[in-house]
């Protein structure tokens, strides 16, 4: 809330929280104060499913470096994938 | 001043009082054991929520002398660990000003209407709390002093409005209502010292009773000992300033 900053996308997949995995319904992408890394603005990421109650949640606190070059190897990782024609990414 | 052979006695616990639209919010109260009359602090916590430290700090102005109420301004919102409540607001873009605003009110009303009140009432806030409370001072007019610290946004930029905080505090400025104290660190980045700069001038400029104080050494949150960004020198100087403060605003 110091900097209001806080993108938000729907998700489908499952994160493990503490009581085990939960459906995801969101993600909540803040650059704010991080309630536990060392510095005064983080980027953070709260994977979460509101309607299970806020404890369904999975945090990550990253610097900015840190974001950018998650940011990075997930596009790398989903270009490989996404150019093998043997992969397919289906409901099982 | 405590001496080692005075009685001391606080009782902490969780009330219930009516805020903002005569809704029921959870509110951590330490009072003083004994019929006073005491001096009242209400405490407007941070961005990370209704936490420990919080009740601590409460605590430790029971401990110094003050009726101190803490009232939880996200209870509305959800129930479960502070900083899963705390992390679903954040998402949710904070609670309104106005809401919050209601529920300080509230609890001023309520502290004062103890039978063991003096009277007078403080706030204390920090970080988004420290915002809090400067827009609080301005809008309200029940308090006889205000300490801010390093709030954040007092001073915003238009494109930082939203219909929760649709004014820039800073702009309620001429209407502070009571004596402030600021402290602030200059290693913090919201606000900057630039924005402590402004922020004093203005206040000067309405000719309004301020006392603010910079540490050089200091970032945000420099009162936090549960956090990295804890800094020993500077907590241990503010807290006296600010319990020096209170003591003469609100005896």
């Amino acid at each position: 809330m110091c900097t209001m900053i806080c993108e938000r996308a729907e998700m489908e997949g499952s994160a493990k929280g503490r009581d085990g995995w939960f459906p995801l319904e969101m993600a909540n992408v803040s650059y704010d104060h991080p309630f536990n890394a060392p510095w005064e603005y983080g980027l953070n990421i709260d994977f979460v499913n509101q309607s299970q109650g806020v404890g369904s949640r999975v945090a990550v606190e990253l610097s900015p470096q840190s974001a950018k070059r998650l940011a990075e190897t997930i596009m790398e990782a989903l270009k490989r994938g996404e150019a093998d024609p043997q992969i397919k990414v289906s409901v099982l | 001043m405590y001496t080692t052979e005075q009685y001391e006695g606080i009782i902490a616990e969780t009330i219930t009082i009516n805020g903002t639209g005569g809704d029921a919010i959870h509110t951590y109260l330490a009072r003083p054991m004994g019929p006073g009359p005491f001096p009242a602090v209400i405490l407007a916590h941070h961005l990370p929520g209704w936490d420990e430290l919080y009740r601590e700090f409460t605590r430790k102005l029971a401990h110094h002398g003050y009726l101190a109420i803490s009232p939880d301004l996200y209870c509305r919102e959800a129930h479960g660990a502070p900083e899963d409540v705390a992390a679903a607001v954040r998402a949710d873009g904070g609670v309104s000003d106005d809401q919050v605003i209601g529920d300080l009110d509230a609890a001023a009303k309520y502290i004062r209407s103890l039978p063991s009140s003096n009277g007078k009432v403080g706030i204390f806030g920090t970080c988004s709390g420290g915002r809090h409370v400067f827009l609080a001072g301005c809008r309200l007019d029940c308090f006889d002093a205000i300490v801010e610290c390093w709030g954040g946004n007092v001073i915003m930029s238009d494109d930082q409005l939203t219909d929760k905080q649709p004014v820039s505090p800073n702009s309620y400025t001429k209407d502070l209502n009571a004596p402030l104290l600021g402290l602030f660190g200059d290693l913090d980045q919201s606000p900057t010292p630039e924005q402590v700069n402004q922020h004093e001038e203005e206040l000067k400029a309405a000719g309004k009773d301020i006392e603010f104080h910079r540490y050089p050494e200091a970032g945000h949150g420099f009162f936090y000992f549960d956090r990295p960004i804890y800094h020993q020198s500077s907590a241990v100087d503010g807290w006296s300033k600010m319990l020096t403060f209170l003591g003469k605003k609100l005896a």
